[in-house]
């Protein structure tokens, strides 16, 4: 017995572009987006911010971690135009005036990172963690941050620096 | 991805009516799971209403001394709010069992109850699934099932419910507001999730074109004896083999009351 399994596809007429407003590290940006497009893509293919980054696209390892009004989400799975109006914030905007970010300097001084491509992602999720004041232990901090995964392996390392930058905040 | 228009709900009835307006299209709030199925193809809607400007953001407390809580409440939000710490500490414990961080902080709690199955065959649109494609057959139950239902499961599909927040509410009574072109009503939490029997593409017992407004938990919360179990591949961030929510009301030494609900292991905890 021979079963399709894909349904036929209604018709469906392409969308309009929906405008929208969002503030992306302090800066207010207009776009025009297509509805499938996520705020990943949002950020990374119209706004030219690459630092935040598309591993699995499903949500499953947050190296595209972002901050959406101070909180922690996957970009991948957010519909750009579903934040219509937010402020987000990206690991381009955690330095100040040339200052690095608590965290990033922390990174840098533990070593928490070895090909480096999940990294904007722990450090935006750590940036929420902390935030978030529920990490209070090593084992909570391991527990928080466990949507954040490293292939290299630099657990140890990334815990380490979290607690410098949660120590000094 | 396929092509889809979007549109927002301004209120319920009008979330109501563009939803009957339009039969492939389905709701989104947190959309952590339908946007990961609709990059898989499992879901094809023609139009997302976007339902997260309703007022269904709040925990209040009701008459008898219980907690309503509204739909969009995020899973983060609801698991550290005071009052479910408070009365409900098991429902936070299963809460913050699943899922991540960043998952929790946009996850609804109606999305919740409505996540799909984790199933491998459902989530891999080249295989066979009653639950994606009824009549055409169930790949797991010869296939890598030991994620897969012990309990209620049918000759038509043995998936498990995934969620772990929906195994507390089991345990504990809870009611599901809905409202719908019926009008609102309540649905018990036992009632709200079904067997797969023959018509495994049924997940809940919702109507079509019905909206989950909130859930609702009688004051009787058991918040001194409890403990929600997860049994999985990794220590966090993975779904139930099995989990077991366990609570007791004692009388010295007595116990009075036991309640114990099950995760992972069939198509509704």
């Amino acid at each position: 017995m021979t079963q399709t399994l894909t349904a036929p596809r209604p018709t469906i007429p392409a969308p309009e572009k929906i405008p929208i407003r969002l503030t992306v590290n302090g800066v207010e940006m207009q776009l025009a987006l297509a509805p499938w497009t996520t705020l990943l893509d949002a950020l990374r293919d119209h706004l030219d911010l690459t630092g935040t980054k598309k591993g699995c696209d499903h949500g499953q390892c947050g190296a595209c971690t972002v901050l959406v009004d101070g909180r922690r989400i996957n970009s991948c799975l957010t519909l750009a135009v579903m934040k219509d109006g937010t402020k987000i914030t990206t690991i381009e905007g955690l330095a100040t005036d040339g200052t690095l970010h608590a965290l990033q300097q922390a990174f840098i001084d533990h070593d928490a990172f070895q090909c480096g491509y999940c990294t904007p992602g722990q450090i935006c999720s750590a940036a929420g963690l902390i935030a978030e004041g529920k990490a209070k232990s090593v084992d909570e901090i391991r527990e928080l941050m466990s949507g954040n995964i490293c292939r290299c392996g630099a657990y140890p390392n990334i815990v380490a620096a979290i607690q410098q930058a949660m120590a000094q905040s | 991805m396929i092509n889809f228009q979007y549109t927002r709900a301004t209120d319920v009835a009008d979330a109501v009516r563009q939803i009957a307006s339009d039969p492939a299209a389905k709701f989104i709030a947190g959309g952590t799971n339908l946007i990961d199925l609709m990059k898989e193809d499992v879901e094809r809607p023609s139009r997302l209403i976007d339902i997260t400007s309703l007022p269904f953001n709040t925990v209040e407390e009701t008459a008898d001394g219980g907690l309503r809580i509204g739909a969009l409440v995020p899973n983060s939000d609801l698991a550290y709010h005071p009052l479910i710490a408070q009365r409900y500490p098991m429902l936070a414990s299963a809460i913050l069992a699943g899922a991540s961080a960043q998952l929790r902080n946009m996850a609804s709690t109606g999305g919740n109850l409505l996540q799909r199955t984790r199933c491998y065959y459902f989530y891999d649109t080249a295989t066979s699934c009653n639950k994606r494609e009824p009549g055409s057959g169930c790949s797991a139950i010869a296939g890598l099932n030991r994620m897969h239902a012990i309990l209620g499961a049918s000759e038509a599909c043995i998936a498990t419910h995934p969620s772990d927040m929906c195994v507390a509410l089991a345990a504990l009574d809870a009611k599901v507001h809905v409202d719908g072109p019926a009008g609102a009503h309540a649905i018990a939490f036992p009632d709200f999730h079904r067997l797969p029997e023959n018509t495994p593409q049924r997940d809940t017992n919702l109507e079509p074109n019905e909206i989950v407004t909130a859930v609702e938990r009688p004051a009787r919360g058991f918040a001194t004896n409890y403990s929600y179990l997860k049994i999985r591949d990794r220590l966090s961030y993975a779904f139930a083999l099995v989990s077991v929510a366990a609570a007791l009301e004692l009388e010295g030494d007595t116990i009075k009351e036991a309640r114990l609900a099950l995760g992972g292991v069939a198509h509704k905890p």
